[in-house]
């Protein structure tokens, strides 16, 4: 076992970079923390939905006579128990959906769109004669041809999902409906002038299936309607403030009605940024008068929840024979699922910005089929389209003899570069990366018979956004850090260290809580890789409100301008005299100079740093069976600053896991009728313990200058490289170009077959 | 139906419950011993996060049938910590940073803890092997398996 390599930079901090115990630890490793599906109430009753059979289809009838005779049913909805619902543009976690596809999405309004669709929702006394209610149920259809593929999706004459959609973005608005939702161009400089300055040109088109986020807890709520008084949504969310937003639009409540509590979340990944069963389960306590638990089972998750795009990109790159890139093209076609929205533009804006190149131009296609309506996977849209630019850079570099970091770095994005979306880079690390890159071990190390390695960056932006912090010190003088992001992988021990930081307490000193709906003022989700840049920044206005108040009150019992008061290691200090009051001290007396302390940071993030990524990869592969074992495997990436390397290591090692799984094995296997074949985790493979080795990491820090410590959001991007780095070390080990995803056994096989 | 009455043991406790024959030992504790601490991933033995042992042999919950418990010694993660002292698996990968969402955690140390107890010094690959039904989504299992690794050390020092 190799130990990860410490933090690049000694950092000057007292309790920021040390590796503290989570606050949360203790109870989730004794079983005692509620997640999604640990809440029950009394007279809680079960609710379950019926799902389509098939992939596209007009419902003709409903029947549910039978159910709702059936002894211990209490309820069933249908879309039409929703109230009235148009079209309007509304946020939800990672980005903007149409309120009117996600009412469709939660439940079928006439036409079923893909294998899985929600049809309608039955409560009853236990789980089991909820279940025996559905199959009571008698719906009549009319099975429509389903299109599976954005090729099929596109051919002329296709079926077509929405009858009122036409595309966006052409230079005419087009008079017949299509399944391409939109079509976005993103262009810098001149493409044809840079194609004719190059030496070597490579193209080819590559192909990323459907994957799924693969968080182990399925999405669970518990729910109470409330007709005079709250109503109460407990539920596995990434963003509870965007649960109670849509659901209170969709059922036309005022946000004051409704009262969302975040359980703790069992993985999310972008997953649950929206909701699937809250609304309805909603709806099935007000007709029941009855609090109403919803837990999905796992082939649910699969065939209803959102996973990722599939992808047809196309890339092609130019260079000159001294290694300068001049020109990088794109034509991306991502699947959406059976509504618009996948994240093809954010493909488009992401391919190829870890490169310094005049000219660029990228067309993106979001095209819906019919699959379940994607959601936001871990930097969203990037991995797909970083993966084909990333594979034709890789071999570019080989083509012209160059060694693809050196290639790399001769072209890397750096302070200054213009992007493709517009605006130039601030201070950024993927040269340092690089450098980090080529200086490991790792890349020293000698390949052996039948193994290969790939190198590959990565980029994603980041974002900032709305977080509320409230900080209440108690009269011992500890306090309760009181946030509203769902702690999915740690942060709450972040918030610990910034605010011992801060306010030069001890981080045990400090108790996190995240605060539901009413405790707390609104938060945008954890996503975006957020939290501990945006509600860390929170954190840090709130203590500083701590300090200033604390001031004034020592200021008071001095009886001296608050001016001459210091703030140092927790302590006032007089300068101009020899007193000192302790932070405990001035708790413990705050009655009597002005009332009880609480700090205050309530904040619209702005700043956030994009974070590169390079990773390493080395496979070995069995040319017989075609299977690939991954045998060595380095994550680098720049954190800015990270506050707890701990949690910062486990980003970047579980981002790689992800993007291993991707490369190797995960894939939504669908037979011809659209209907999906592996709804589970033995036949969706995501990595097991005996499928990885240890993942060494380098934490790069190149503060981002818009934090208070440097903090940029490292969630995303280490999902991102693995992708290519771990399909380019097959390609290098089998001296066969590699461009359908995954490198399943049956898949590497057929390569090698096809170019023996 | 007629409901079966079952006699067992949980964490050492006497228990007695009535459950439906074709109920899961999973359900059970969860629904009606409130024993929620182990988890539901899949219900289909694929994913680890409900595992417990049924006297002593650790199993996946969710394909148990509860009247299977009768005369029994359960044990759940509820049981693995001495009071609020916790044990060394759960504090070793407290140390480690061995969670993030913390979902998989306790059928992790639930089969840990079932692994050292077969073997106190388990090579690295035995215990990625061991422990491979037990997925993990959030960590790519590096962390895990320093605190598995550190844990068993830190126990045969202690034997």
């Amino acid at each position: 076992m190799k130990n990860t390599n410490e933090a690049t930079d000694a950092s000057h901090y007292k309790y920021i970079g040390t590796r503290s115990i989570r606050p949360d630890g203790f109870e989730k490793v004794t079983g005692r923390a509620n997640y999604g599906a640990d809440l029950s109430l009394p007279g809680m009753i079960w609710g379950k939905m019926l799902r389509s059979p098939h992939a596209h289809a007009m419902i003709k009838s409903i029947d549910i006579s039978k159910a709702e005779a059936l002894a211990g049913v209490m309820a069933v909805v249908t879309y039409n128990d929703f109230p009235s619902v148009s079209s309007e543009i509304v946020a939800t976690g990672e980005g903007t959906e149409d309120l009117l596809d996600l009412a469709r999405n939660l439940m079928a309004d006439g036409k079923v769109l893909y294998h899985g669709h929600a049809i309608l929702g039955v409560a009853a006394i236990s789980r089991q004669i909820a279940e025996q209610a559905l199959a009571l149920i008698d719906v009549e259809y009319e099975v429509l041809p389903a299109v599976l593929d954005v090729r099929d999706a596109m051919a002329k004459d296709a079926p077509v999902l929405h009858e009122k959609m036409y595309t966006e973005g052409l230079a005419e608005t087009p008079n017949t409906a299509s399944n391409v939702a939109s079509v976005v161009e993103l262009k810098k400089g001149d493409v044809d002038a840079g194609f004719a300055q190059a030496d070597v040109i490579v193209e080819r088109e590559f192909y990323t299936p459907t994957v799924h986020q693969g968080y182990i807890e399925p999405h669970a709520c518990t729910v109470r309607y409330d007709e005079h008084g709250q109503s109460m949504v407990w539920c596995s969310t990434q963003g509870h403030f965007d649960v109670r937003a849509t659901t209170a639009k969709l059922l036309h409540m005022s946000l004051s009605k409704l009262k969302v509590i975040a359980s703790e979340i069992g993985g999310g990944f972008g997953g649950k940024t929206t909701v699937y069963l809250e609304p309805v389960a909603l709806l099935m306590s007000k007709k029941s008068g009855r609090p109403v638990k919803m837990i999905m089972d796992r082939d649910e998750v699969f065939k209803a929840s959102g996973p990722g795009s599939a992808t047809r990109n196309w890339i092609k790159i130019g260079a000159k024979n001294d290694g300068t890139i001049t020109a990088m093209q794109g034509k991306l076609h991502y699947e959406a699922g059976a509504f618009k929205g996948s994240p093809a533009r954010l493909g488009g804006m992401t391919a190829f910005t870890p490169y310094d190149v005049e000219n660029m131009f990228v067309e993106c296609y979001d095209v819906v089929v019919n699959k379940p309506k994607v959601a936001a996977y871990r930097a969203p849209g990037a991995p797909q389209a970083e993966y084909a630019a990333e594979m034709i850079v890789s071999e570019l570099a080989a083509r012209l003899a160059i060694d693809p970091i050196d290639f790399r770095l001769q072209n890397a994005a750096k302070e200054g570069t213009k992007t493709i979306y517009g605006p130039k880079l601030k201070r950024v690390g993927l040269v340092e990366c690089l450098e980090a890159a080529k200086n490991s071990p790792h890349y020293q190390q000698a390949l052996k018979e039948n193994q290969g390695r790939g190198v590959s960056s990565g980029f994603w932006f980041n974002i900032g956004g709305s977080s509320s912090v409230t900080l209440n010190m108690n009269r011992d003088g500890t306090g309760t850090i009181v946030e509203g992001s769902p702690d999915i992988g740690g942060s709450r021990a972040s918030m610990q260290l910034m605010a011992a930081e801060t306010l030069g307490i001890a981080a045990e000193s400090f108790k996190t809580i995240v605060a539901d709906t009413e405790n707390i003022a609104h938060n945008d989700g954890t996503g975006g890789s957020r939290t501990t840049f945006a509600t860390g920044m929170a954190v840090v206005e709130a203590a500083k409100d701590v300090i200033r108040q604390m001031k004034e009150r020592a200021a008071s019992v001095w009886n001296v301008n608050v001016d001459v008061i210091d703030w140092v290691d927790g302590v006032a200090i007089n300068v101009g005299g020899s007193e000192k009051l302790s932070a405990a001290e001035i708790c413990a007396t705050a009655d009597r100079t002005g009332g009880q302390i609480s700090g205050q940071g309530n904040i619209n993030a702005r700043g956030a740093g994009p974070s590169f990524a390079v990773h390493i990869c080395d496979v070995e592969v069995d040319k017989e069976t075609g299977k690939v074992d991954v045998v060595r495997y380095t994550a680098i990436q720049d954190a800015g600053k990270a506050i707890h390397p701990s949690y910062v290591e486990g980003q970047y090692q579980g981002g790689a896991a992800q993007g291993i799984g991707w490369a190797l094995n995960e894939e939504y296997v669908y037979n011809d009728k659209g209907i999906l074949q592996n709804p589970g985790f033995l036949d969706y493979r995501i990595p097991l313990a005996s499928d990885l080795p240890m993942i060494e990491t380098v934490i790069v820090e190149v503060p981002n200058p818009a934090h208070p410590f440097g903090v940029r959001g490292v969630g995303e991007s280490g999902i991102i490289p693995p992708l290519a780095a771990t399909a380019y070390a097959v390609s290098d080990a089998i001296n066969a170009p590699i461009t359908d995803l995954p490198c399943s056994p049956p898949n590497v096989l057929a390569v090698i077959q096809a170019n023996s | 139906m007629a409901k079966v009455h079952v006699n067992t043991t949980v964490n050492g406790d006497a228990v007695e419950f009535l459950c439906n024959p074709g109920e899961t030992l999973l359900d059970i504790l969860r629904n009606d011993l409130q024993l929620t601490g182990t988890k539901e991933g899949c219900g289909s033995g694929d994913c680890g996060a409900c595992s417990i042992t049924v006297d002593d042999r650790l199993v996946c919950s969710c394909l148990v049938l509860a009247v299977e418990a009768e005369g029994k010694k359960i044990g759940t993660i509820e049981g693995v910590a001495d009071k609020d002292q916790l044990n060394v698996i759960q504090q070793k990968f407290l140390e480690h940073a061995a969670l993030q969402c913390g979902i998989c955690t306790p059928g992790l140390i639930v089969s840990v803890q079932a692994l050292l107890k077969e073997n106190p010094n388990p090579t690295e690959e035995q215990a990625r092997y061991y422990l491979a039904g037990n997925l993990c989504r959030c960590t790519g299992y590096d962390k895990i398996i320093r605190a598995v690794m550190d844990a068993a050390e830190t126990m045969r020092g202690a034997a």
